[in-house]
């Protein structure tokens, strides 16, 4: 199949339909705009349903609905956006309703601004909204891999009934590069949902519920959702590993700062310096053993998380490496990224303090 | 001979409303009508927060339990992927009227061929009494101890007259549940918007008063002597818009 | 592997001449990438791409030392001279442009984009003047592709696939004269 040239919110919008998604609400803000305005054109097309929202809020809640009535439904946002749905994904992940929720990140907090960052890596990944739950977060790091990961998206989320989300930065957005499209999978393919609220058409009438007012009732419940998250981990962690074999220092960052970082790799190559990367794919389950695997090899020296933030990652990634190896941090935040010289100085000093420490 | 049955779209869970209050009369005559037009086996139903958060357990059909005002929302997502089922939402008047607004408003203006059963009682419930967007002037709430005071708490707002001012509704009353005579005329407007939607007629809104004894610290006589004497005064009752009787 | 940044003003057809840069490389069976930059200076300001064309994977879609300039106007020239890569080349607007880069470790095409453009039959087709003078100065890509993507873009407005077309060969033979 040959490729074609696609913006990453194309790619997105693209790799959802063309795994059965055929519901999406969405709201106006910069720079996912062209999701709602794609989906806008397209679901009308395949019999799909697009509502442009009166709110991120009801956005989410009529994804709740949409996908408790058994449709692959998504909506799409950015930061502040992001924000507001946190409410009604928590109450999603209660309810056990599976979906698709796409961030493309830019600058916080707060209005912040419109470009580029990956300042929502905490809200994402460690909950967002209130209590106790997760979601699956997916980092695209090229427009090929944003149509990819959120054709699986809706796989993963319909086994686990967990929510899913795409967490691009805004450069993903607007990058456009050749995608080769999956086939348009056939809906009678989808495994019926035996929760759904459909009708019930005789059978056994169903419940779509957040509320558990026993404690003897929740705690099972939350027990259960701990139970999913833990077979996610167990079975759904990917990462990209690029000549960490024998590196002396290895480089981690998630999205398309991966890209950057792997370019800034094959330059401190060249300059003689053994370096290597590790690009998490998937930010939850966070691929923990990737790194725990390069701390316990003796040529490694240091570790130096890369991000567009002030440092939130690197928090997993301490976690991973447990004090075998120091993990430096380098970031750019406010809609700046970092060019592959910024990224070359901060690993040859990083190796340089870890050197100095020994 | 069989003078009363119990209506099927009922479960036989016990209701957990207050004594005298009511909403139970209400779950009641919601169910009878859809069991009456036949709509039982294809029925959606939103719960809301607030008193009606249990109502999954009573309503006999597939329901789906909705965050704090999100309801209108909600049955958007349900109604425009499975458009041939019937979507009603129960929600109260703080949940809709209040945090809900917007969802509530822009529902409305979509013209969702959905039908909403809006109650109003005026007050928090659930919560323990506290001010409602529909408290009267001067009634008297835990938040607004001396009772409202417009100049701090601002007015109660009328929302099928505010629903009225939209192009999209095709069926908006207001009714009562304070004596036998309101009631019939009650489930009279709710079975019709229920047909309504089964015929793909458009946005169909039924604002229900109802008495609360609890938090109203009266009897519950006295609570349906309020609402039929107090209440209606601010809440008009009346058909706002019937499109099939060219009612704009 | 081959970075250009095309700038210029919004309308002078910069974000449209870097699509069919991309698009003709991606014909070549290249790998290609296209970042358009986006933000309020979009709005009458300057608007510019990066476009990487390789035969490799693309890491970095960045292109913040790029081998080529494309500046459609003075002052995207002015702001982006200045980085590119020593060696490199910078094909500036000469219509509306002075061509003093201030260093002498890149080739400089002052080319005058409107005046050919307009001789070719629209102002509209400075964009192509440009991309000729590239592919003819670097081979970026090549002519075919361009001239193919060009037919495929205004297939049913032969007029304007016309005088785009004599734009881009324009462009080309300008840079034969240096």
């Amino acid at each position: 199949m040959s490729k074609i040239l696609l913006h990453g919110t194309e790619a997105i919008c693209e790799g959802a339909i063309r795994n059965g998604c055929r519901a999406f609400f969405g709201y106006p803000i910069t720079p996912q705009n062209e999701v709602p305005e794609y989906m806008s054109v397209k679901m009308p097309q395949i019999g799909g349903v697009f509502v442009q929202a009166e709110s991120e809020v009801a956005a989410i809640n009529m994804v709740y609905g949409a996908a408790g009535a058994g449709v692959r439904a998504m909506t799409s946002s950015s930061s502040p956006g992001v924000s507001l749905k946190q409410e009604g994904i928590s109450y999603i992940a209660c309810a056990r309703i599976p979906c698709v929720v796409v961030n493309i990140m830019r600058a916080g907090p707060g209005l912040g601004g419109i470009l580029p960052a990956q300042g929502d890596y905490f809200q994402a990944t460690k909950g967002g909204g209130h209590g106790d739950y997760h979601l699956i977060v997916l980092a695209p790091c090229s427009v090929q891999e944003a149509c990819d990961l959120t054709y699986r998206a809706f796989d993963l989320s319909d086994k686990y009934r967990v929510p899913a989300m795409i967490l691009a930065d805004g450069m993903i957005g607007q990058l456009m590069e050749p995608v080769e499209l999956p086939p348009m999978r056939n809906l009678s393919e989808i495994p019926e949902k035996e929760w759904a609220t459909s009708g019930h058409y005789g059978k056994d009438r169903r419940i779509l519920n957040s509320l558990i007012i026993k404690p003897e009732e929740l705690e099972p419940h939350v027990n259960e959702l701990q139970k999913t998250y833990d077979a996610i981990y167990a079975a759904e962690r990917r990462f990209e590993e690029y000549r960490t074999e024998d590196a002396e220092i290895v480089l981690t960052a998630y999205g398309t700062v991966a890209r950057i970082v792997k370019s800034a790799v094959n330059e401190l190559r060249r300059q003689g310096i053994k370096a290597g990367c590790i690009r998490p794919i998937t930010l939850y389950p966070f691929p923990d053993d990737a790194y725990a695997k390069c701390a316990s090899r003796a040529c490694t020296k240091a570790f130096l998380s890369v991000e567009l933030s002030l440092g939130q990652m690197i928090e997993d990634v301490r976690l991973a490496v447990n004090g075998k190896a120091p993990v430096y941090f380098y970031g750019r935040t406010g809609g700046n990224v970092p060019d592959e010289s910024e990224i070359i100085a901060a690993a040859k000093d990083a190796l340089h303090k870890a050197e100095a420490a020994r | 001979m069989k003078v009363f049955e119990k209506t099927k779209m009922l479960t036989d869970a016990h209701l957990h409303y207050c004594p005298g209050c009511t909403h139970g009369i209400v779950h009641r005559l919601v169910a009878e009508s859809i069991e009456e037009l036949g709509l039982q086996e294809k029925c959606i139903g939103i719960a809301p927060v607030g008193c009606a958060v249990f109502a999954y357990d009573y309503f006999n059909c597939d329901m789906q339990e909705a965050a704090h005002g999100r309801a209108p929302a909600v049955a958007t997502g349900i109604k425009r992927c499975l458009p041939d089922r019937t979507v009603f939402v129960y929600q109260g008047d703080g949940d809709l009227a209040s945090i809900g607004m917007a969802e509530t408003v822009h529902a409305a203006a979509r013209g969702e061929n959905i039908t909403i059963i809006f109650i109003n009682n005026s007050i928090y419930g659930m919560t323990g009494g506290q001010m409602a967007p529909t408290t009267l002037i001067g009634q008297k709430a835990t938040t607004c101890q001396n009772g409202r005071d417009p100049a701090v708490n601002g007015y109660p707002i009328r929302v099928c007259e505010l629903l009225s001012t939209l192009d999209a509704p095709y069926y908006i009353e207001r009714v009562s549940t304070h004596d036998v005579k309101h009631v019939l005329a009650a489930k009279k407007a709710i079975k019709k918007a229920l047909k309504f939607q089964s015929e793909g007629r458009g946005y169909t809104f039924i604002e229900v008063l109802v008495s609360c004894p609890t938090n109203w610290h009266m009897r519950p006589t006295e609570a349906l002597r309020f609402m039929g004497e107090e209440c209606t005064k601010t809440f008009p009752l009346g058909v706002y818009r019937d499109k099939s009787e060219g009612k704009a | 592997m081959i970075r250009i940044l095309l700038a210029g003003q919004g309308g002078q057809g910069v974000l449209s001449a870097g699509r069919f840069l991309a698009e003709s490389g991606l014909h070549e069976g290249k790998e290609v990438s296209y970042l358009p930059a986006y933000g309020p200076e979009m709005r009458g300001g300057t608007a510019n791409c990066s476009v990487i064309i390789s035969q490799e994977e693309i890491a970095s879609p960045l292109c913040n030392v790029p081998d080529v300039l494309i500046a459609m106007n003075a002052p995207s020239f002015h702001k982006f001279a200045p980085r590119v890569k020593s060696g490199g080349i910078i094909i500036v607007n000469g219509s509306i442009s002075d061509s003093y880069a201030g260093r002498d470790d890149v080739k400089v095409y002052d080319v005058p984009m409107n005046d050919l453009a307009m001789e070719a039959g629209d102002i509209r087709s400075a964009n192509m003047i440009a991309l000729g003078v590239l592919v003819a100065a670097t081979s970026a890509v090549q002519e075919k592709s361009i001239v193919n993507c060009l037919h495929e873009k205004f297939v049913g407005k032969p007029h304007v696939c016309e005088v785009n077309e004599a734009a881009f060969r324009a462009g080309m033979s300008q840079a034969a004269k240096g």
